[in-house]
C-alpha cells in the first residue's frame, strides 16, 4: 500500500531581546550557572512579572511576516505542571487568545513551491537547565541552572501540511532565514535558541483521517530534522504493515543510533490546567500600532530573491545563495554598488569569499574584506594590472592580513606583465628550450599549447598577461 | 458531589503534594463547598458577557528592554532548599 505522512512542525525561537521576557535579567547565552536570575524569573512568592515590550514588537513582526492575522486582544495563561526547570509550578504561555493566527509559509520542494499554514503564533518563557551530574560526576540528584528560565520564546505551529522530512526540513530554513532576516531570532540550532518538534503521523494515499500521531523531540539540527522525520515515517509504515498499530507516544531522535527511541511510561497524561494568569494584563493592539510594525518590516528573502534576479540578472540559484542572509545580501549588494557586474561579484562572493568563511567556520559579518576593498580587486582586475590567477593569490592575501588590494600587488610587486618587448624574451626563451613540444604542436597537437602558456606563467611567477601571452605563443609557433 | 476524592488526589499528585487519608477528606470537603457557593454565580445570565480573565481594566502593561542586574547568586540561591556547585539541587530526575 501507498502511504502519505502527515507532519506538523512546533518551532520554539529564542527572541533576540537584551533582557528576559517578565525581568529585566540578561538573556546572555553560556552565563555560569545561576548569575542571571532574579525573584522574578525564580518565582518567589510575592514578585510580579511585567512584560517586555519588545518581545511583542517582535512577535508582531513575525506573525506579519507569516501572513498572520494578529489579535487585538491577547492574554497571557498560566501552563501548570510540576518539573523542577520549572520554578513557579507553571509556564507563563498563552493559550486561548495566542497573538497570531491563521497564517503560511511558502517553501520550495524540488523546484515547486508548497504552502505550508501557520496554524498560531504565542509568545511564551523558557524553562530553566537540568543537568544530571556535576563536574562530570553522576550522583543521585539532578541539579537546576535557572538563567534560560524567562527568556523569551516564540511558538510557531504549523498545520499538519509537511509531507516529508525534506520538506521539514525546508520549511524550518526558510522559517529561520525570515526570523533572522527580521532580526527577532538568531536561529542558532546548537545553542537552542531555534528548536523544533514535531507531530508525525501516516496514512495510507487518498484517505483523509489521520493515522495516529507521535511527537518527535530531540532534533537539533537541520539534517536531524530530516533524518529523524524519515526514519519516523518509514517506522510508523512498518508498523502498520506488520498489522500493528502505531502507538501515540513521544518519542527522542537518537543521533548516535540514527532512529527515534521511545520515552515508554516516562509519561503522563497532559493535565495543565491553563487559566489567564492574573499577575498579567491583557495585550490589546492597535490596529494603527500594527500598520505601523508592518510598515518597518524589512524586505523578506523571498521578495529579495525575485528582485536580485530581476535588477542584477542573476541565476536563480545565484539569488538562492546570495539571499540567504541579510548580511550576505547587503554585502553582495555594496559590492555591486561600487563595481557594477553582478555576475562577476556573484561568482567571487560564491566561490572565494564562501570558500574562506566556510574553512573559518565564519559569517559574512566576519569577514576581513569590506565589500569596499572586495570592489577594489575587482578593478584591478578589470583594467588588467592583475591576472585572474594573481587576484585569487591577493584575495587570500586580503582575507589573512585585511590589506586593501592595491597595496599588496603594489608591496609585492604582483602587477601583470603585459610588455610584449618583455614577453617575446620570455616565450622565445621557452620555444627555444622545449623543442619536442613545439614540434608535436606544429605536427598538429595544438592541445600542447597549455603547457607552453603554463611555462611561460610559471617564469613569469604567474604576473604574465595570458592573453598576450597567447596570442605571441602561437604567432611563434605558427611562423 | 461536585469534586471526588479520586479528583483531589489527581490535583493533589499534578502538584506532587502528598496528604494523609484525614487531608483528602478535608479537602474534599472544602472544595465541594466552594464549588456548590459557584452555583449560585451561575444563576446569573452571562451569555452576552465576555469571558473576564482580569478583575480591572487595564491593558498594555510593559517595560523597557533594559538589563537589569540580577540579583547576587548567593542570596538566589540562599532560598534553595538544597543546593550544589551554583545550581539548585533536586531529586534525581531519570532520563
Amino acid at each position: 500500500m501507498e502511504y502519505e505522512a502527515v507532519i506538523g512542525l512546533e518551532v520554539h525561537a529564542q527572541l533576540l531581546t537584551k533582557s528576559k521576557i517578565f525581568c529585566g535579567c540578561p538573556t546572555e547565552f553560556g552565563a555560569d550557572p545561576n548569575v542571571n536570575t532574579c525573584p522574578v524569573c525564580l518565582g518567589m512568592p510575592g514578585v510580579l512579572p511585567v512584560l517586555n515590550g519588545k518581545v511583542v514588537e517582535f512577535a508582531v513582526k513575525t506573525g506579519l511576516a507569516l501572513h498572520c492575522e494578529i489579535a487585538g486582544h491577547s492574554v497571557f495563561a498560566r501552563k501548570n505542571y510540576f518539573y523542577p526547570d520549572l520554578p513557579k509550578g507553571y509556564q507563563i504561555s498563552q493559550y486561548e487568545l495566542p497573538l497570531a493566527t491563521g497564517g503560511y509559509l511558502d517553501v520550495e520542494v524540488d523546484g515547486q513551491e508548497r504552502r505550508i499554514g501557520i496554524t498560531r503564533i504565542h509568545l511564551e518563557e523558557d524553562a530553566g537547565k537540568l543537568m544530571h551530574e556535576i563536574e562530570g560526576t553522576v550522583t543521585g540528584y539532578s541539579y537546576v541552572d535557572f538563567n534560560r528560565t524567562g527568556v523569551p520564546l516564540l511558538e510557531i505551529v504549523s498545520e499538519p501540511d509537511i509531507r516529508s522530512g525534506e520538506e521539514a526540513r525546508i520549511y524550518l530554513q526558510t522559517l529561520r532565514t525570515i526570523l533572522r532576516y527580521l532580526d527577532v531570532c538568531d536561529g542558532n540550532m546548537e545553542e537552542g535558541s531555534l528548536r523544533c518538534d514535531a507531530n508525525v503521523s501516516v496514512r495510507p494515499r487518498g484517505e483523509n483521517r489521520y493515522g495516529t500521531r507521535t511527537e518527535v523531540k530531540n532534533m537539533n539540527s537541520f539534517r536531524f530534522v530530516r533524518e529523524a522525520l524519515d526514519y519516523e515515517i518509514n517506522r510508523q509504515i512498518n508498523v502498520l504493515e506488520s498489522g500493528e498499530s502505531v502507538a501515540q507516544e513521544t518519542r527522542l531522535w537518537d543521533t548516535g543510533q540514527g532512529m527515534t527511541i521511545s520515552m515508554r511510561g516516562k509519561e503522563e497524561a497532559h493535565d495543565y490546567r491553563y487559566f489567564p494568569d492574573p499577575d498579567l494584563v491583557p495585550l490589546k493592539l492597535e490596529t494603527a500600532w500594527i500598520e505601523i510594525v508592518k510598515r518597518s518590516l524589512p524586505e523578506l528573502p523571498q521578495e529579495k530573491k525575485e528582485r536580485f534576479v530581476r535588477d542584477y540578472s542573476i541565476p536563480r540559484y545565484d539569488s538562492d545563495v546570495l539571499t540567504s542572509s541579510k548580511a550576505l545580501a547587503d554585502y553582495f549588494e555594496a559590492c555591486v554598488g561600487e563595481f557594477p557586474q553582478p555576475k562577476i561579484v556573484s561568482n567571487w562572493i560564491m566561490g572565494e569569499v564562501l570558500r574562506m568563511l566556510k574553512r573559518d567556520s565564519g559569517e559574512i559579518e566576519e569577514c576581513p574584506i569590506t565589500p569596499h576593498q572586495l570592489a577594489e580587486l575587482f578593478q584591478l582586475l578589470e583594467k588588467g594590472t592583475i591576472s585572474g590567477k594573481i587576484a585569487k593569490q591577493v584575495f587570500e592575501e586580503m582575507y589573512t592580513t585585511g590589506s586593501s588590494a592595491g597595496e599588496i600587488v603594489r608591496s609585492q610587486g604582483l602587477e601583470q606583465v603585459s610588455d610584449e618587448t618583455e614577453l617575446e624574451k620570455v616565450i622565445a626563451r621557452i620555444v627555444a628550450e622545449n623543442p619536442e613540444t613545439v614540434a608535436k604542436y606544429r605536427s598538429g597537437k595544438t592541445k600542447v599549447l597549455g603547457f607552453l602558456v603554463g611555462q611561460v606563467m610559471k617564469e613569469t611567477k604567474g604576473k604574465a598577461n595570458p592573453e598576450i601571452v597567447n596570442r605571441i605563443l602561437q604567432g611563434k609557433l605558427t611562423s | 458531589m461536585k469534586i471526588t476524592r479520586k479528583e483531589v488526589e489527581h490535583i493533589a499528585h499534578l502538584s506532587r503534594l502528598e496528604f494523609n487519608e484525614e487531608e483528602i477528606g478535608a479537602f474534599t470537603e472544602q472544595l465541594n463547598s466552594i464549588l456548590t457557593y459557584f452555583d449560585k454565580l451561575q444563576e446569573i445570565d452571562t451569555t452576552a458577557v465576555e469571558p473576564t480573565s482580569h478583575a480591572i481594566v487595564v491593558t498594555n502593561v510593559f517595560r523597557e528592554d533594559e538589563v537589569v542586574v540580577p540579583s547576587p547568586r548567593e542570596a538566589n540561591l540562599a532560598n534553595a532548599p538544597d543546593q550544589e556547585g551554583y545550581c539548585f539541587r533536586v531529586p534525581k530526575i531519570i532520563e
